[in-house]
């Protein structure tokens, strides 16, 4: 009897181990997760033994889960803060930063505004409330009612950092969970403008944007994120909790084959420059 | 001789019985205080530490501050900035926004709704009615807030004028929805229990139906009606997921229900996943858990307390 349940033990712990190695998790930004999923499927097609799963909550989440060991690859669309490497210095590792694509944030407003450029420092102003009405843009006179994302969010962080110099967002601006959210509630508003990956607009149409004066107002695609002419674009991060082996090497480095990137574009990302 | 075994032995059951209950009794007590401990445990820091009260202590978080010299002091909710700020003021005015606007759109309908299927309808009306209000209830919360934030909130703009299309209405009425039912159920088991001796009486002295259900049938269905209403305010309170898709989120100053709002409850759901364990923004979230823990427990107390006054004056102590 006592061997029988020995045995039965040992078999379960052989079974959980088979399996939990060929099991992976990949959790973190939601601006990424959709990339994450096409590749998952794409991965676990040609490779069937192999299970990925896949799933959102934002780059904070992701990173949290990474320190907490709850998940295999953390995608990120902000670098981890100081302050997340140094707790993962305390719990013992070293992560480890692979840019797997590229994104730019749009900005979006309106199909009916008749607008088209804003330069970064309009964009500034009217996200941190010193731009209150459309006309002073050069549009219809109207208050121009923001939409942006929830502060758990990477894009949120990315925006804030480079659109609006690390200054607080306006506190009227309404915060909605998700760029999907975002874009409905652009697309329903008349006088709404928001930002979010550029693979989620539809049904809003893209605002051009400049640097400054001087320089031309450029349309987020593919090509000016990836020449680096649009200026706000941002690297999309998968980070592992130490330098990947085995099978997590093997889906990273199909992620950035030619294969993988291509499935990034299909999906709207923008894939990495070619080396 | 078989009897007299018999009966020590029930005995001993029936005080195991008795024991097994009492102990399922008290786990929900437990689980209760050691939620509250938890919550509670976790956001003390704000009352000692004095790095965390550098960022947040209860004065920060209550008064207007001047965050950089020489701009205008305010209150603002700015967690994720390079000077946090967290003053609770606009999460309270706008979970107390949400939930006024909530209570004026549910409780005519619950309980007109109530009145109607407890003193008018037929009773085929009634048993169509009932099971349709009560399955209101089995929506959940999620689908309801998505409703709001897709359908709701663009048709009230348009029928309004609204300049924020998810504002303060746009979110109460959806959690109107979601609290009619607990409204409605507790109103209209309240009047159905009147005795029918008293309509009897009142209609055998010449009151008309109108006035047995408003004079009569009412009154004395008061303390379940407003138990109803007690409970409905609660959840009205601590609903998360409908607030945190309808109602804009912006945490602002304002009296107007016609303003974006961020409640207590959504500032939670949507913060909580991200922040640093420990840090003065962690702390906060759980001093917010706690409070939003004690109004909803004081909230409920206070209902408790009134039913049973209002018990004891319109239907006598005996009852």
């Amino acid at each position: 009897m006592k061997n029988l349940i020995l045995v039965s033990m040992m078999i379960l712990l052989a079974v959980s181990v088979i399996t939990a190695g060929s099991t992976i998790t990949i959790k973190g930004s939601d601006t990424l997760v959709r990339l994450g999923q096409r590749w998952a499927e794409e991965y676990m097609k040609k490779n069937p033994g192999t299970v990925i799963q896949v799933s959102g909550g934002g780059s904070g989440t992701g990173i949290a889960a990474l320190l907490n060991g709850t998940t295999d690859i953390c995608e990120a669309s902000r670098d981890m803060k100081a302050k997340e490497y140094k707790l993962a210095e305390k719990k013992g590792f070293k992560p480890v930063r692979y840019s797997v694509a590229l994104d730019g944030i749009a900005v979006f407003i309106n199909k009916d505004m008749p607008i088209k450029e804003l330069s970064l420092a309009q964009l500034k102003g009217i996200y941190t409330d010193a731009i209150t009405n459309w006309k002073e843009v050069g549009g219809p006179d109207h208050l121009i009612i923001i939409y942006g994302r929830e502060n758990n969010s990477g894009t949120y962080a990315f925006f804030k950092k480079q659109v609006l110099d690390r200054e607080d967002y306006a506190d009227r601006t309404q915060t909605l969970p998700g760029t999907a959210a975002v874009v409905n509630a652009v697309a329903k508003d008349k006088w709404g403008i928001g930002y979010g990956g550029i693979a989620w607009a539809k049904g809003v149409k893209f605002v051009a944007v400049k640097k400054d004066d001087t320089t031309k107002a450029v349309i987020p695609t593919s090509e000016s994120v990836s020449s680096g002419t649009y200026p706000i674009s941002r690297e999309l991060y998968w980070f592992f909790s130490s330098e990947p082996t085995g099978e997590l090497k093997k889906l990273l480095d199909w992620a950035l084959s030619d294969k993988g990137q291509q499935v990034a574009e299909d999906v709207d990302y923008v894939p990495l420059p070619k080396k | 001789m078989k009897q007299m075994n018999f009966k020590p032995k029930s005995r001993i059951k029936e005080f195991l019985g008795e024991k097994i209950i009492a102990v399922t009794a008290f786990a929900a007590l437990l689980a209760i205080m050691l939620i509250f401990t938890f919550i509670f445990k976790e956001s003390v820091p704000i009352f000692y530490d004095a790095e965390i009260q550098e960022e947040a202590s209860l004065n920060k978080m209550t008064f207007k501050q001047e965050y950089i010299e020489g701009r205008e002091p305010k209150w603002s909710w700015q967690p994720n900035s390079d000077i946090p700020k967290y003053s609770l003021l606009p999460l309270f005015i706008g979970t107390i926004k949400a939930a006024l606007v909530a209570m004026l759109f549910a409780i005519p309908l619950g309980v007109g709704a109530a009145i109607y299927s407890a003193e008018f309808a037929s009773r085929r009306m009634r048993e169509m009615i009932k099971p349709i209000i009560e399955l209101l209830a089995g929506i959940p919360s999620v689908v309801l807030g998505f409703f709001a934030l897709i359908v709701l909130a663009t048709f009230l703009q348009d029928f309004f004028g609204f300049t924020y299309r998810l504002n303060a209405i746009n979110a109460g009425i959806a959690l109107g929805i979601a609290v009619i039912p607990i409204i409605f159920t507790m109103a209209e088991d309240a009047m159905t229990s009147v005795p029918q001796s008293l309509r009897d009486a009142a209609l055998a002295l010449g009151a008309s139906p109108w006035q047995v259900s408003l004079t009569v049938v009412l009154p004395t269905a008061l303390p379940g009606i407003a138990a109803g209403i007690v409970l409905g305010f609660g959840r009205a309170i601590g609903e998360t997921m409908i607030v945190l898709m309808a109602s804009g989120n912006a945490a602002i100053i304002s009296g107007s229900i016609t303003d974006s709002i961020r409640t207590i409850s959504a500032t939670i759901a949507a913060e909580l996943a991200e922040v640093v364990f420990g840090s003065a923004h962690y702390n906060v979230i759980f001093f917010l858990g706690t409070l939003l823990f004690i109004f909803t427990f004081f909230v409920n107390m206070g209902g408790d307390f009134v039913l049973r006054r209002l018990k004891e004056r319109l239907q006598g102590k005996t009852v």
